[in-house]
């Protein structure tokens, strides 16, 4: 019997190791690689006509977060950033809610239209869908402002939020409603006693899902804001295509991945101290 | 005047009708049951009085005002949900508190009504906890304390024991009647188990197809059922097809086909030549191993056909020389195995003159 089983324990060992080695090695190669190659180019000088210097001449360097702490526009930048991401994250969840639970109270067969029409946007390119903003935007005299970064950030990523929300909303049972309103529990009431504490973790999945590409994102700033609009992502693309100083870009981007790290742990930390199952 | 007073009430989803012109009335401090199979419209009942749902026709009053229009979280009435819907994001105290936070009771009340209600459903150490790390009767209990806490006029129950193990929901049955004693409030309970609402109701109302096919306390329902529906849902029972030979204030003489004469208890509008069926209970019946030497005025020549042990008692199942099938309950209580029949046994099945019910068609 012993035998059997180790021998079972050894097939199910293998199985386990081709299921996972292929992902594996792709995550390796194509994300801890590349992320190391990055950190390791955060410590370099950068080259002449960019990319980094060679090793042996110029050695190894804090240059580039010296650079980062000590200027002010970066923390500004990194602040602003931050702002919109979070402007971004609390009007996308203003906008879904309703949306999410209107979608969950409809019938079967139309919640699972409204839910297909809420992805169908990925269907065409997000380049072209900005480039239509564009089109809208500009004859309202919007284009190019603040607002108009604002209101792209929200539209590409309003989706993000739905989808976690309406999948949490739609596992509530609907006689916890009945039981607070049997309890003599308002409409208000019921929404903020019941049905919101038990979404939070389905507002806080959109959150992230929200919050943190909108901090890393280059393109909607760049096509829809002005000059002044700015934000990290930008910054870091500037440093690898236009100032060539891959260094700066590097530690950028290590920078605002501790960040974004520290916010998701802190976010997933909510979520779990609510002592739900 | 009753406290809860239901007037000619329907209820009709589309075409189907699923309260019929239904009027009750339920005494402060009584443990009122609705007991009928699915389907039957207790539970639209209990929702109209919750006010989840309105009549069509009809009124509801609660201490002789109509509650119409005034929304379930405006009357004073509270809900013991089937599926209990305990708020999982509320501990067991967050729980209880929270009709009393909804009155807007003052802190140090909720906190001390909380705690009272704890200790009445005996959670004194569960206070804390969160509903998913409660077991079923735990829950069950969390649930009645919610629904008792802030004293409502009625509580509707809606098959809370339902989902209990058979064990559990014995002892949840003894508890239900100790702490409706202790409280006084009004309960309405619904259920189909009609064991469950002999154990626990003050009186009962029989429902079917959305009609009450009677209404009294247990022992009335089940000794003297109005009709067969009512004598066939409640217990077990024996139907006998019979006619009525001669009908005197000493009681019926029935003629039942293929059995002969059968002596009856009386029935004031039975006249001789009226169909019917005779409804006896199991353990009325008396088995005899003597099929010649019959003691009881009524007694059939039969064969066993099988029996269940239950320890207690032991149910047999005599097939009667014309054919019928009846079955007679015997207690385990004599000495030794004297009155074990055996299967294939020649017996007598008999009963007493004023055994059974007759039911007119």
């Amino acid at each position: 019997m012993p035998a059997s089983s180790s021998r079972t324990d050894k097939g199910g060992r293998l199985t386990r190791w081709l299921v996972t080695l292929p992902p594996a090695l792709f995550l390796v190669v194509f994300f801890l690689i590349p992320a190391l190659i990055m950190a390791a180019a955060s410590f370099r000088e950068p080259g002449e006509f960019g990319g980094l210097a060679p090793l042996a001449e110029r050695g190894l360097s804090l240059d580039a977060y010296r650079f980062i702490f000590d200027d002010v526009i970066y923390a500004w930048i990194f602040a602003k950033s931050f702002a919109v991401a979070g402007l971004t994250t609390l009007l996308c969840l203003v906008l879904a809610y309703p949306l999410a639970v209107l979608i969950v109270r409809s019938p079967k067969r139309q919640r699972d239209l409204f839910v297909l029409l809420v992805i169908l946007p990925f269907a065409s390119n997000f380049l072209i869908r900005i480039y239509a903003w564009m089109i809208i935007l500009g004859p309202l005299d919007l284009l190019y402002r603040p607002v108009a970064v604002i209101i792209g950030m929200v539209y590409v990523h309003l989706p993000f939020m739905i989808l976690p929300l309406y999948t949490n909303l739609e596992k509530h049972d609907p006689a916890l409603l009945e039981a607070a309103q049997d309890l003599g529990a308002s409409k208000w009431t019921r929404f903020w006693r019941v049905t919101w504490p038990l979404s939070l973790p389905g507002v806080l999945s959109g959150a992230a899902l929200v919050f943190i590409p909108v901090l890393g994102m280059f393109a909607v700033p760049e096509l829809l804001g002005g000059t002044g609009d700015l934000l990290i992502g930008n910054l870091i693309k500037e440093q690898f295509l236009d100032n060539r100083d891959w260094p700066l870009g590097a530690a950028l981007s290590l920078v605002l991945t501790v960040v974004v790290l520290a916010v998701a742990g802190v976010s997933s930390a909510l979520t779990r101290s609510r002592g739900q199952p | 005047m009753a406290l809860l007073e239901i007037r000619k009430i329907t209820r009709r989803f589309g075409k189907l009708e699923a309260v019929k012109d239904v009027s009750l009335d339920i005494e402060a401090g009584e443990f009122f049951t609705l007991l009928g199979p699915s389907g039957c419209g207790k539970t639209t009942i209990l929702r109209m009085i919750a006010g989840f749902d309105e009549p069509d026709e009809g009124e509801i009053l609660l201490d002789g005002s109509p509650l119409a229009g005034t929304p379930p979280e405006k009357r004073p009435v509270h809900t013991v949900f089937q599926s209990y819907a305990l708020f999982p994001h509320l501990t067991v105290a967050g729980n209880i508190a929270f009709p009393l936070e909804m009155a807007g009771r003052s802190r140090d009340e909720i906190r001390r009504r909380t705690g009272e209600t704890l200790a009445l459903v005996h959670l004194e150490d569960k206070g804390d906890a969160f509903p998913h790390e409660l077991s079923g009767g735990q829950k069950q209990r969390v649930a009645l304390a919610r629904g008792l806490v802030n004293k409502p006029r009625l509580l509707l129950l809606d098959e809370p024991l339902g989902a209990l193990d058979a064990k559990l929901r014995e002892r949840m049955q003894g508890e239900l009647i100790a702490l409706q004693r202790e409280v006084g409030v009004t309960f309405v309970f619904v259920t189909h188990a009609q064991q469950e609402a002999l154990a626990l109701s003050h009186r009962i109302a029989v429902m079917n197809e959305g009609r009450i096919e009677q209404l009294d306390v247990p022992e009335v329902l089940y000794s003297s059922p109005k009709n067969r529906f009512v004598a066939d849902f409640i217990g077990t029972i024996n139907l006998i097809a019979a006619d009525v030979v001669e009908s005197t204030r000493h009681g019926l003489r029935l003629s039942a086909p293929g059995l002969g004469e059968i002596a009856a208890p009386a029935l004031m509008q039975a006249k001789s030549g009226t169909h019917g069926t005779l409804a006896i209970r199991p353990e009325h019946l008396r088995i005899s191993p003597h099929a010649e030497r019959a003691e009881l005025k009524n007694h059939f020549a039969g064969i066993i056909g099988e029996y269940l042990y239950l320890g207690d008692v032991t149910v047999y199942k005599v097939r009667l020389d014309n054919g019928l099938l009846i079955e007679a309950l015997a207690t385990n209580a004599g000495p030794g195995r004297a009155r074990f029949h055996e299967i294939g046994n020649r017996v007598s099945v008999e009963w007493r003159h004023d055994a059974g019910v007759f039911l007119q068609n």
